[in-house]
């Protein structure tokens, strides 16, 4: 046998750099400019792509054996799960109700991060970007399907999670965060990664998970609880590229700076106005509660983040100005969004209620200087109404917020008992704001804003009806035509919890668990 | 809280999702099935692309193919992303173990200095053309339309880096870094390869999706894949001792003859939903196919030597053979 002089072991950036940005090559037969077609427009100046650091050094071949393994013990857990009817050891048939809109919410977005980070994955001309981009595309189809399928168990027994993409393209309160993605998706890539890598993986993400996830844990759902955990070593990934990212636009040139603060600014904005409804989810869905959602809030974003922007403050970067107002309403948030949903519960394919006793003095013990000045006596009028016979059900349409598409329905900065509108006229027509910031972000924007797909004007408009409806015929219903629409059957998937078939099936189902009759 | 549910059993209301439902009836659903079906909005966008302001988010009018039904395009392999990933796994350990077993047995160095060098200076350049591959790739996810086949592209994006990674481990294993730059040094600038570097380069910027998914997984991988991995290595090197070679690229062939079986089914749907589609089919391919020829002839010559007329010859027929078996007419 010959001789064999021993090979230089390589470094491992080294060997990673082999393995990823050497394979690209700057073409010569096409321009630059039609290969990356994208990459200039947003007016983002990159002039060493070079500089770029991998946030991880992750090839193939790892990849696969890491996620496989993770793969199987997820599927395991769920199979199991299903098979021995853990549905019924959550903690009450309310709970489920949580998970319906994630189902429904967030799911979807799951599925748009993927196709999102295919795009940014093709559009980046920095081999490096494309790669982690690329690898987050697939691991957000992973959580997308691992979400389908933990919950498809849940949809055999229970009502509202049968038609999650129908209803995320129409129900009127999924345009919130269909329009927040749809946002982001239509954005350049560069905004898109700030957006969703930055903003809201990396600042909001736990917010997320905390209601989500440890609300699972709480409450007996081993199935969310599951694929929570399992998404979280994606997560800890993704979160590292949306820092990696910012900083390398940062460090590439000066003038990055005012367009990252205005991406910054806008999408931490949008990001809290979409985690309005994890607010009222934490405060009023689960039944047996993590900690509230002005705790959550104050631990992860104003410890943790607040930690985040001193980190980027060397790059110039400041807190988003929205985050005074942030801060004034998250005592007065989820009671807010939770009285607007129990209002217009007739059109929601999930069930909503008033708390009982002690979870109003759970909230009164969270809230003290709110809850029961502003919302306690609105709710004991609404629970006895209830108890009365009478649930109350609004059937007016709300105003929607132009931008944040959220039913008007906070109230201005500093007083509680008067709802916040903002109006701006533009090129002939009116459009109607949330909030200051809701409006600013319209000013910047307006040609893309005026496009928004509205709920309420497209019902209005008739075109959220089945084909072949006829609004003028006599007797003509325009609430069940849009819930028929929607594909959300009235008196099953909606209205209150209280009476509900899911709640009756439970308590049955459960009775049956436990007599030997 | 502990419930023993032995002899309980409880009446589901529904088997499936609703829209998995109405494709394929009241029945327990595949994973495949549910994690696939009608996952991409199709309805109600908010914004146009800023990107792209004359198409919608996710259009069908991306490209000139159409379809009563984008969902027809099942992946016969039922691949989400659990089982995707099971799969290359599974085939990564058998990778694993090719390369320990070539590595552990020094035979690299045992392999007779012309078939080392012949495979240095015909494989390691593909790494490139397996970058661009993962490139069109994505390109196809991101601008494809219906989950049905955006999903199985993304995949196969990153089926192709692993694969030009493999290449790249080769170099690394048969030869040293200074090998891998002096085939991009080939790749870039050797005249044998810019007829291919170009076809990759073209294909780059075609803005059709589906045109592309032809050029690239269909035509330049039904090309490059059985002239280089089939004729190349498990033919002509083993011959001449390089069986080593063959087990250091075994992941390719494998991964070629299960992925071809996918193209087939894509293409051959596609076909079958119109005459005016299979024209368009067709068109595509003819077009790709004779620049991507004409780009392998000196490749094949320099790999095959006198032999490469007759190899070529036998590749086109074969890929003829392959493309009618799909129903687009000649």
């Amino acid at each position: 046998m010959d001789m064999q002089v021993p090979k230089k072991k390589l470094g491992l950036k080294e060997r990673y750099t082999l393995m990823t940005r050497d394979l690209a090559w700057d073409t010569s037969y096409q321009p630059k400019e039609k290969v990356y077609p994208y990459a200039d427009y947003e007016g983002i100046k990159i002039h060493d792509w070079d500089k770029w650091e991998d946030p991880f050094r992750l090839t193939m071949d790892a990849y696969w054996k890491y996620q496989a393994e993770k793969e199987r013990k997820l599927y395991a857990i769920i199979d199991a799960y299903s098979q021995s009817n853990g549905h019924l050891g959550v903690t009450d048939a309310r709970y489920l109700n949580a998970i319906k809109i994630f189902l429904t919410a967030v799911t979807p977005l799951e599925y748009m991060a993927h196709r999102g980070f295919a795009h940014a994955g093709r559009a980046f001309p920095g081999p490096g970007a494309r790669v982690a981009c690329m690898m987050q595309a697939i691991d957000e189809m992973r959580h997308a399907q691992t979400q389908i399928h933990s919950l498809s168990n849940y949809n055999k027994y229970y009502n509202g999670f049968h038609d999650a993409p129908h209803m995320y393209d129409r129900v009127w309160y999924l345009s919130v965060p269909k329009s927040f993605f749809d946002d982001a998706i239509t954005a350049g890539p560069f905004e898109f990664i700030v957006s969703v890598g930055f903003s809201f993986e990396y600042v909001l993400t736990n917010l997320l998970f905390v209601p989500f996830v440890s609300g699972a844990a709480y409450n007996g759902d081993m199935g969310t609880m599951t694929f929570g955990f399992s998404a979280q070593s994606d997560e800890a990934r993704h979160m590292t590229l949306g820092l990696e990212c910012i900083k390398f636009i940062l460090e590439q040139d000066p003038a990055n700076l005012p367009i990252v603060q205005r991406w910054i600014d806008k999408w931490t904005w949008r990001g809290v106005r979409l985690l309005s409804i994890v607010a009222m989810m934490m405060d009023y869905m689960l039944p047996k509660r993590v900690m509230s959602w002005k705790e959550a809030w104050e631990i992860y974003f104003e410890e943790n983040g607040g930690a985040l922007f001193k980190d980027l403050a060397r790059y110039g970067i400041r807190m988003p100005d929205c985050c005074e107002q942030i801060r004034q309403e998250k005592d007065h948030l989820s009671h807010q969004v939770w009285a607007a949903f129990y209002n217009y519960s007739a059109a929601t394919d999930f069930h909503t209620w008033m708390p009982d006793e002690d979870e109003m003095k759970w909230l009164s013990q969270k809230y003290p200087d709110t809850f029961d000045q502003h919302y306690r006596p609105r709710f004991e009028f609404w629970r006895e109404q209830q108890q009365k016979g009478n649930r109350f059900y609004n059937k007016t349409l709300p105003m929607l917020c132009q931008t944040c598409q959220i039913p008007m329905l906070f109230t201005e900065p500093g007083d509680p008992t008067k709802i916040c509108y903002r109006e701006r006229d533009y090129k002939g027509s009116k459009y109607h704001f949330c909030s200051d910031h809701c409006q600013h972000i319209f000013d910047n924007e307006p040609e893309k804003y005026v496009q928004a797909w509205l709920p309420v004007h497209q019902i209005y408009q008739g075109n959220c009806f089945p084909e072949g409806s006829d609004p003028t015929a006599p007797g003509f219903d325009p609430l069940a035509a849009v819930l028929e629409h929607y594909r959300l059957n009235a008196g099953r998937d909606n209205g209150d919890f209280e009476g509900s078939e899911d709640q009756r099936n439970f308590e049955a189902w459960r009775g049956m668990a436990k007599r030997n009759d | 809280m502990q419930i023993d549910l032995r002899t309980v059993s409880i009446k589901p209301q529904r088997q499936t999702y609703g829209h998995i439902e109405r494709r394929f009836g009241d029945k327990p659903a595949s994973r495949y099935q549910e994690g696939t079906f009608d996952l991409q909005p199709t309805a109600n966008f908010h914004y146009r692309p800023t990107w792209d302001p004359d198409h919608e988010i996710f259009d069908a009018a991306r490209t000139a193919l159409k379809m009563q039904d984008w969902y027809a395009f099942k992946d016969p392999r039922q691949y989400y992303y659990g089982a995707w990933t099971l799969a290359r796994a599974r085939q990564q350990d058998t990778a694993e173990s090719n390369f320990d077993f070539v590595e552990s047995r020094n035979l690299g160095a045992l392999l007779p200095e012309d078939v080392r060098q012949l495979a240095l200076d015909l494989l390691l350049p593909l790494r490139h053309v397996a970058w661009g591959a993962n490139m069109n790739n994505a390109s196809v996810c991101a601008y494809g339309y219906g989950t049905a086949i955006t999903q199985p592209c993304m995949f196969h994006a990153m089926d192709n880096l692993a694969i030009a990674q493999y290449l790249t481990r080769i170099g690394l294993l048969l030869g040293d870094p200074g090998a891998l730059a002096t085939a991009k040094e080939h790749w870039l600038y050797a005249a044998d390869w810019q007829g291919l570097r170009r076809v990759v380069e073209d294909s780059l910027v075609v803005q059709d999706w589906f045109e592309l998914f032809i050029a690239q997984n269909l035509v330049l991988d039904g090309l490059v894949y059985p002239l280089f991995y089939k004729t190349l290595v498990e033919d002509a090197l083993s011959l001449r001792g390089g069986t080593a070679v063959a087990m250091l690229t075994q992941f390719m062939t494998e991964w070629y003859a299960e992925t071809a079986k996918w193209v087939d089914a894509q293409i051959k749907t596609a076909c079958a939903e119109s005459p005016e589609n299979a024209a368009l089919v067709r068109g595509w391919i003819a077009a790709w196919q004779s620049r991507a020829l004409d780009a392998l002839t000196p490749l094949a010559q320099r790999a095959l030597g006198e032999r490469a007329g007759a190899a070529l010859d036998d590749l086109a027929t074969q890929f003829a053979a392959r493309v009618a078996k799909c129903g687009v007419p000649a």
